[in-house]
């Protein structure tokens, strides 16, 4: 009877054996990465093998993308496939970064393995343009108050913003990806995320600094650190709910390595576009003029600075 | 002049007879003429058509180029659901726009200030690559418009953002103050408004349905980059 099931089954288990290395795939299903394909796989075919439940999803989500497997990098239809969301799935998948939960993955509830570069692209460009337009609107406004401040556009201040977004959203995801892809031997239960994953998990974190950027226009600098000190919470509590789950079988040791590094990287970020993109305004509109204080840290306004100072 | 041949008719009534059996029946005499002349016209007309673009002066082939691109510009202020913009695109309009823009928009050459407003160089590479950006944007979602056409329409569109770069520049002549600058931000916004719905009447119907704000954002936010670097240019 057996041999007459197989037999039976041969025709349709043709393509899923290219996936199943083994018969009984029951002890060896973790997520394997291979080089053509971006997603992660599940390995084991069917209902037959004992599925563990949490893995259930991913399994079908296998089965879907064996389709997409068979563009080659060099095809247009290759890209496609990484933009492949609707505006209902983005606008979840932002959702989901604005409020970290503990339990809730990001990358297997709102990414469902099935990763895109929409936006982790669009995201980094709108930040990109938002930090240069509103930090040249806390100048006009600060010229406003005071008009011995020389007001100019500003213009180099988009490349800067420009190059310092992409560099972060996708230099940063790829040693984080190579490191955890290095440590990958120690963890037993779950696989790393692959680097598009991880790109994403990146890109959509950095959306909660837009509003945070914008709401920077607002001149009291109490309020400007407790709204950076917000945005910076909420996205680096992002991350680390998603990394945790792949970071905890590793040695105490890396994880909280790995884990402070990030959290040090995105306060760098943040603090740093602070500084560079909103300047501090000068002390005397702070305080009474006749108090003499210690200079801005921001050298580009030297030459007004000793006018001002004068008065 | 066919002479049929003659069947014999059939040999019994029991058998149906077939199609169109009574043609064989039918005999072509001679004094039945069959003749005339087959000419195709097509033939005459392409070669004229080739020549015609050859030996036209060169008035001619410019001012039918010209006359083709301010079409287009009537097409752009009064956005109806044409398909002019689609079907015959053309870069020239994107291109006399964007150099008109970036010519506007360039800081002068005796402005040595490291944080001035966008070199020539800048504002050309910001509207390309912008363009070819959310070209590649939209393909990749899936929409059907070709590339170029898809180029052509998001060129044309920036034709209100450079009425309003030239309003911007005479309204600056006058004194500065806040009116001046109420004036100006006004008027970007309406023009900003212009471009944005003249582009989707174009090029939202060539998306998926269920993506189309995915394809419309970057146009947005395209336009209010160009928008920005208007607003806050001075002279």
């Amino acid at each position: 009877m057996a041999a007459a099931d197989e037999l039976a089954f041969h025709e349709f288990e043709e393509a899923t054996n290219l996936l199943a290395q083994t018969p009984d795939a029951t002890t060896t299903r973790s997520d394997q990465l291979t080089p053509q394909r971006h997603v992660a796989v599940a390995v084991g075919s069917g209902g037959s093998y004992g599925a563990e439940d949490d893995l259930e999803e991913s399994d079908k989500a296998a089965l879907l993308q064996e389709e997409k497997q068979q563009p080659g990098f060099w095809t247009f239809g290759y890209y496609q496939s990484f933009f492949d969301v609707d505006t209902s799935q983005v606008l979840d998948r932002i959702k989901g970064s604005l409020l970290p939960r503990p339990g809730h993955n990001f990358v297997r509830h709102h990414l469902r393995n099935r990763p895109d570069l929409y936006g982790p692209f669009w995201i980094c460009a709108t930040l990109a343009f938002v930090l240069a337009v509103t930090g040249n609107l806390t100048l006009v406004l600060a010229q406003r108050r005071d008009p011995s401040i020389h007001y100019s556009p500003q213009f180099h201040k988009v490349t800067v913003a420009g190059i310092t977004i992409y560099c972060y959203a996708w230099l940063v995801p790829l040693a984080l990806w190579g490191f955890l892809q290095w440590r990958k031997g120690v963890r037993e239960r779950m696989g790393p995320y692959t680097f598009l994953e991880t790109v994403c998990i990146y890109g959509y974190s950095l959306f909660v600094f837009i509003p945070t950027v914008v709401l920077w226009l607002i001149p009291i600098p109490w309020l400007q650190w407790l709204f950076g000190a917000l945005a910076l919470a909420l996205s680096a509590a992002g991350l680390v709910f998603t990394l945790w789950p792949v970071v905890r079988e590793d040695t105490r040791l890396a994880a909280a390595v790995l884990l402070s590094a990030v959290v040090l990287l995105h306060a760098l970020l943040a603090v740093g576009c602070k500084f560079y993109f909103f300047q501090p305004l000068p002390p005397e509109l702070l305080e009474p003029p006749h108090q003499a204080t210690a200079q801005p840290p921001n050298t580009l306004l030297p030459p007004t600075l000793p006018k001002s100072m004068a008065t | 002049m066919a002479e049929a041949a003659e069947s014999p008719g059939d040999p019994g009534t029991a058998t149906p007879r077939p199609l169109f059996a009574g043609l064989s029946d039918i005999s072509i005499s001679q004094d039945i003429p069959v003749e005339g002349e087959i000419t195709i016209p097509m033939r005459s007309r392409i070669r004229e058509f080739d020549s015609s673009t050859l030996n036209e002066s060169v008035q001619n082939t410019i001012m039918r180029d010209l006359k083709a691109v301010g079409k287009k510009f009537m097409h752009v202020l009064y956005p109806r659901k044409s398909n002019t913009l689609l079907r015959d695109w053309d870069l020239w309009g994107p291109l006399i726009l964007c150099v008109t823009l970036a010519l506007m928009l360039q800081r002068g050459s005796v402005d040595s200030e490291k944080d001035g407003g966008p070199q020539f160089a800048e504002v050309f590479v910001i509207v390309w690559f912008g363009a070819v950006t959310i070209t590649l944007n939209s393909k990749l979602l899936g929409g059907n418009i070709s590339f170029f056409q898809s180029l052509c329409v998001l060129g044309y569109c920036i034709l209100p953002l450079t009425v309003a770069m030239l309003v911007c520049r005479l309204v600056l002549l006058a004194e500065q103050g806040p009116i001046n600058f109420m004036v100006r931000l006004f008027v970007v916004i309406l023009m900003f408004a212009w471009s944005i719905v003249a582009s989707t009447a174009f090029l939202a119907d060539s998306q998926p349905p269920n993506r189309k704000a995915l394809a419309v954002y970057p146009v947005f936010l395209f336009y209010f980059v160009i928008s920005w670097m208007i607003l806050t240019f001075t002279p």
